[in-house]
């Protein structure tokens, strides 16, 4: 099984990534009570469901990076790749031109 | 290409074959127009999860979950379950860890360090035999070897079998896939042992953050993507069984 740290804190963090991406009510989205519900569930439980804990912990922490790599991904893409072509206009003004006027358009 | 945000809200229903995903009053179909049904019904909060934290525009490059379910049930490359194995089984023979270079010696030191460990246990967990070659024709798999992957890929059914064929295809590695789908190592493991070489590279000149790093995350969103969905496909307890008829 994977090392994966202490389950409260994957918890804690995968609930504050879903902050991020819900916003303020995230405490009412499906995924908020969901993950809520599962985690009571199998934590007070005795030693006998240790296996499903465990599935329940890789999954959450999956799910976590799942949400963190998405916004990471999501602002990269935003901050190099987002912007697009330059008009014909703003190239030109790079270097300092301005384009020709064409006859027939009006200045 | 974007599109706007045309729905408030979003919610999951359950319907004959399913979980529904409702966008506002509309029900959410797959690209081929089908209802997009899923069978677990924790997938399905997940995708409404992916729909309701769209902003202004609906960004479908980071709807990974959205993505995969679309496949499952269009089936767009038409493959049935046995081609769907093959392909899988068929990444063995060019598998990321057990092609080794000799040269640098640092990076063959830390291809044996990193990868030989996994190699043992998927040897050991399947009681196979892989090995990894230097040669550029890559290992020699035994018959009996791709037989055991065969037929345990045959346990699970199409639609963990269509997240379990993404996540080869994305790691360019049956090893590490299975090793990950087993729990054995995390995402972020997996993607580090899958881009091997490039974190070597990275270390030595520099890192670019528009390339690497977006590499990287888009590399990491996907597996685990795709690792969560298979899970989730094959979690007896929230799975309606209709649906995933072979």
């Amino acid at each position: 099984m994977a090392a994966l740290g202490a389950p409260l804190c994957t918890l804690r963090v995968l609930l504050r990534e879903l902050r991020h991406a819900a916003g303020c009510s995230y405490c009412d989205s499906p995924i908020y009570r969901h993950l809520l519900t599962a985690f009571r569930a199998h934590w007070v439980t005795s030693e006998k469901l240790c296996r499903t804990q465990q599935e329940l912990h890789f999954q959450a922490a999956t799910y976590l990076c799942l949400l963190r790599s998405v916004r990471k991904h999501e602002a990269l893409h935003r901050e190099y790749h987002g912007r697009g072509e330059r008009s014909p206009q703003e190239v030109a003004g790079l270097v300092g031109f301005r384009l020709p006027q064409q006859p027939g358009e009006k200045g | 290409s974007e599109r706007k945000k045309f729905y408030q809200n979003v919610s999951i229903s359950q319907g004959e074959g399913g979980f529904e995903i409702n966008l506002d009053h509309r029900k959410l179909k797959t690209p081929q127009a089908k209802l997009f049904t899923v069978p677990s019904e924790a997938l399905a909060i997940a995708v409404a999860t992916e729909w309701d934290s769209q902003k202004d525009t609906i960004k479908f490059y980071t709807m990974h979950l959205t993505t995969l379910c679309n496949t499952a049930l269009d089936n767009p490359t038409q493959r049935n379950k046995t081609q769907l194995i093959r392909a899988a089984v068929k990444f063995l023979e060019t598998d990321t860890v057990c092609y080794r270079v000799e040269e640098p010696p640092a990076l063959a030191e830390l291809q044996k360090n990193e990868w030989d460990p996994v190699v043992a246990w998927a040897e050991k967990r399947y009681n196979v035999t892989i090995g990894s070659s230097t040669s550029i024709l890559g290992p020699n798999i035994p018959a009996s070897t791709k037989e055991t992957f065969i037929s345990h890929l045959a346990s699970y059914n199409m639609w963990a079998l269509q997240g379990i064929e993404f996540v080869i295809t994305q790691l360019k590695s049956l090893i590490l896939s299975m090793s990950l789908i087993d729990r054995h190592i995390t995402v972020e493991k997996a993607v580090l042992l899958s881009r091997l070489e490039e974190e070597y590279q990275i270390r030595r000149w520099g890192n670019v953050e528009w390339a690497h790093d977006y590499d990287l995350c888009e590399l990491r969103a996907r597996t685990a993507a795709g690792t969560l969905f298979v899970h989730l496909c094959s979690e007896s307890s929230t799975v309606k069984h209709k649906l995933l008829q072979d």
